[in-house]
């Protein structure tokens, strides 16, 4: 019998995300070191016969060629077609010469990047809402899901469970729309509160100092229990013997999920963190660009919108390429990077 | 352990649980609150509006906020977009991504590792924004509401979250249909897909609810004001306050506070998620599937 539920499910989810970082590192490993080849010379005649046996094993697999074949076509088109398109950056591009008839530029356009005072704002601003990402939000799911996992009463927690999964499914328009009328300036809930009890009401959604604060909240309010999941699915699988044997010594509650629950999620915290430092520019177009307007540019605006901006709305298309290039080169360098460390803790797992 | 001991551990554990249960509680209800917020005020009166200034519940119902954005064709419009790109959307994302994640989920496949790694390698680098809406532009779909569909096509980690669950069927399955000598296309069709349903219902809602979100690739690859889906006209009227464009609507009467417009639009764009969530949660807390292969 095959039990689905939610923990294989995670399970799987986690266990995938562990095979694509090792996975990686293996790919990353072996451009460094060549694979020595210990095979024995084979003969004309191994040869040909293993090649006919690989040719018969695709000829009995055609049926499956063809079913994976728009999937391939897909991701040739829309994400291997854009790659190649990356070359625009290194052009003058035009639409109307194309690919093929644009001049060429080599980095003048990354010099241009590089060079402008925007850069650095772009970068501080990009760099400042990762730090928020790592430091405040990812460590509130797993206080989060320690808390649930202590819960003894399931209908509590399946009920607090359900609830702090909702907002996850909806989208950013609807998160910062609810938002944006809680904190408008008049009739907003929030400055109504802090009418009342004699404070100053606060411009929060035109105001710089306001924006890191309600991007993070927001993020929390959004993820924050969805995040849970993942932990949950961990702490399912710790030994119960360890509780008694800690208990015996006369453990308390706290310290049980100090000594015992979090020791043994450790792993995949770290799997967690290393994927989150891998993601370290994808901080949300969509929601960052919700958020963002004039007067909290200076602080808000990040690669992603800026792409945007420059490239769909004023039309300088190589320009952006170029800045979408260097945000993708920088997020590559930081998987690897990750995944480096990753190696390095796996090894230090093993005791 | 003495007497005393234990009863200080229960006195600890007591004070522990009721902490505990006690901020979760508060948890809950922050992440609630908001909500129930937009809901209670979408339908309060235009005085109570004015009057109260932390309104949950309204304590006289009004329906005049919906009657007027039900008014105009604007919003039906933008609701049936987006209806129209959910349904097709996970259905054509769903076939394709089943396809490849069966082809992909077989062990004997010549190849498999190099298309693996071709996808996965998606996840890590892309061509990012600008190229990629060139390619969508030379498509020709740009301002079709197909541009909102065929490049999200596959979603590489639903393609591998199913490929892992193909992979974990027992292989007997297959070979003793192979026996029966269905074809490749027999198995999945007739084999495969039934006893996934669970994990294919999950993967649907996400993309169901990936297609009701959209939001980004609207703005970006649609123009024409009148193919927005609802998400891009919730910010139309919340956060650019742009209003609503209600000439010549048959709504006659003094339209209502602008607030209470726009959280009714917010109501009327969330309730078709939280109307397929309880299904998402069955799916999620359970579903037993009971092996067709003995053992």
């Amino acid at each position: 019998m095959i039990i689905y539920d939610e923990t294989l499910f995670i399970y799987l989810s986690i266990k995938l995300a562990f095979n694509l970082v090792k996975k990686w590192g293996f790919a990353m490993a072996s451009i460094a070191i060549p694979r020595t080849k210990s095979k024995k010379k084979m003969t004309a005649v191994d040869r040909k016969k293993r090649r006919s046996e690989t040719w018969r094993r695709i000829k009995r697999n055609k049926l499956i060629y063809l079913m994976i074949l728009p999937g391939v076509i897909y991701f040739l088109v829309f994400k291997y077609l854009p790659m190649y398109g990356l070359i625009i950056s290194f052009q003058d591009y035009k639409p109307y010469l194309g690919i093929t008839g644009s001049e060429w530029v080599g980095f003048a356009h990354f010099e241009r990047l590089f060079t402008s005072p925007e850069f650095w704002m772009i970068f501080r601003n990009t760099l400042g809402l990762f730090a928020l990402q790592i430091f405040i939000y990812f460590p509130i799911p797993i206080i989060i899901s320690l808390m649930l996992n202590e819960v003894r009463h399931s209908l509590y927690k399946r009920g607090i469970q359900t609830i702090i999964y909702i907002p996850h499914f909806m989208s950013w328009v609807v998160i910062v729309s609810i938002s944006f009328v809680m904190l408008t300036l008049d009739g907003g809930i929030i400055n109504s509160l802090l009418e009342t009890f004699g404070f100053e009401k606060i411009n929060f959604l035109m105001s710089a100092e306001w924006f890191r604060p309600i991007y993070i909240i927001q993020v929390i309010w959004r993820e924050a229990g969805w995040g849970t999941i993942v932990f949950l699915a961990a702490i399912t699988a710790v030994d119960p013997q360890l509780y008694e044997a800690a208990r015996i010594d006369g453990a308390n509650r706290f310290r049980q999920m100090w000594h015992i629950t979090l020791p043994s999620i450790r792993s995949v915290i770290i799997v967690l963190l290393i994927l989150k430092i891998g993601n370290v520019l994808e901080l949300g177009f969509e929601h960052v660009y919700l958020l963002l307007n004039a007067s909290n540019r200076s602080v808000g605006e990040i690669f992603d919108t800026y792409v945007y901006v420059a490239g769909l709305q004023q039309g300088q298309f190589s320009y952006s390429a170029a800045v979408g290039f260097f945000k993708g080169i920088v997020g590559l360098i930081m998987v690897v990077i990750a995944n480096k460390l990753a190696k390095a803790f796996n090894e230090e797992g093993i005791y | 352990m003495s007497k005393k001991a234990t009863a200080r551990i229960s006195v600890g554990s007591k004070i522990f649980d009721t902490i505990n249960y006690t901020l979760l509680g508060l948890m809950g209800l922050v992440t609630i609150l908001p909500f129930i917020h937009v809901v209670g005020s979408s339908f309060a009166t235009s005085a109570e509006i004015a009057s109260t200034k932390f309104l949950l519940f309204p304590t006289k119902f009004s329906l005049d906020a919906y009657r007027f954005i039900f008014s105009t064709d604007t919003i039906f419009r933008a609701l049936g977009i987006s209806v129209f790109v959910t349904f097709l959307g996970t259905l054509w994302s769903m076939f394709f991504s089943v396809l490849t994640a069966y082809g992909l989920s077989r062990r004997d496949l010549v190849g498999r590792r190099a298309l693996n790694f071709l996808i996965v390698f998606t996840m890590l680098f892309n061509g990012g924004m600008i190229p990629t809406f060139l390619v969508v532009q030379q498509t020709g779909l740009l301002n079709s509401l197909w541009a909102l569909i065929i490049p999200v096509t596959i979603n590489a980690f639903n393609m591998i979250i199913l490929r892992s669950f193909f992979m974990n069927l027992p292989q007997g399955l297959e070979e003793s249909a192979k026996i029966d000598g269905a074809s490749d296309f027999g198995i999945l069709f007739r084999i495969v897909i039934p006893v996934s349903m669970p994990s294919i219902a999950t993967i649907s809602l996400f993309y169901a609810v990936t297609y009701w979100n959209t939001y980004m690739h609207a703005i970006l690859y649609l123009s024409d004001s009148t193919k927005w889906p609802v998400q891009v006209l919730l910010r139309q009227i919340v956060v650019l306050a742009s209003g609503f464009n209600y000439d010549g609507a048959a709504y006659t009467d003094v339209p209502p506070p602008e607030v209470t417009v726009k959280m009714a639009t917010i109501v009327v764009a969330t309730v078709p998620v939280l109307l397929v969530y309880p299904f998402l949660q069955k799916y999620f807390a359970k579903g037993a599937l009971l092996g067709s292969v003995k053992g």
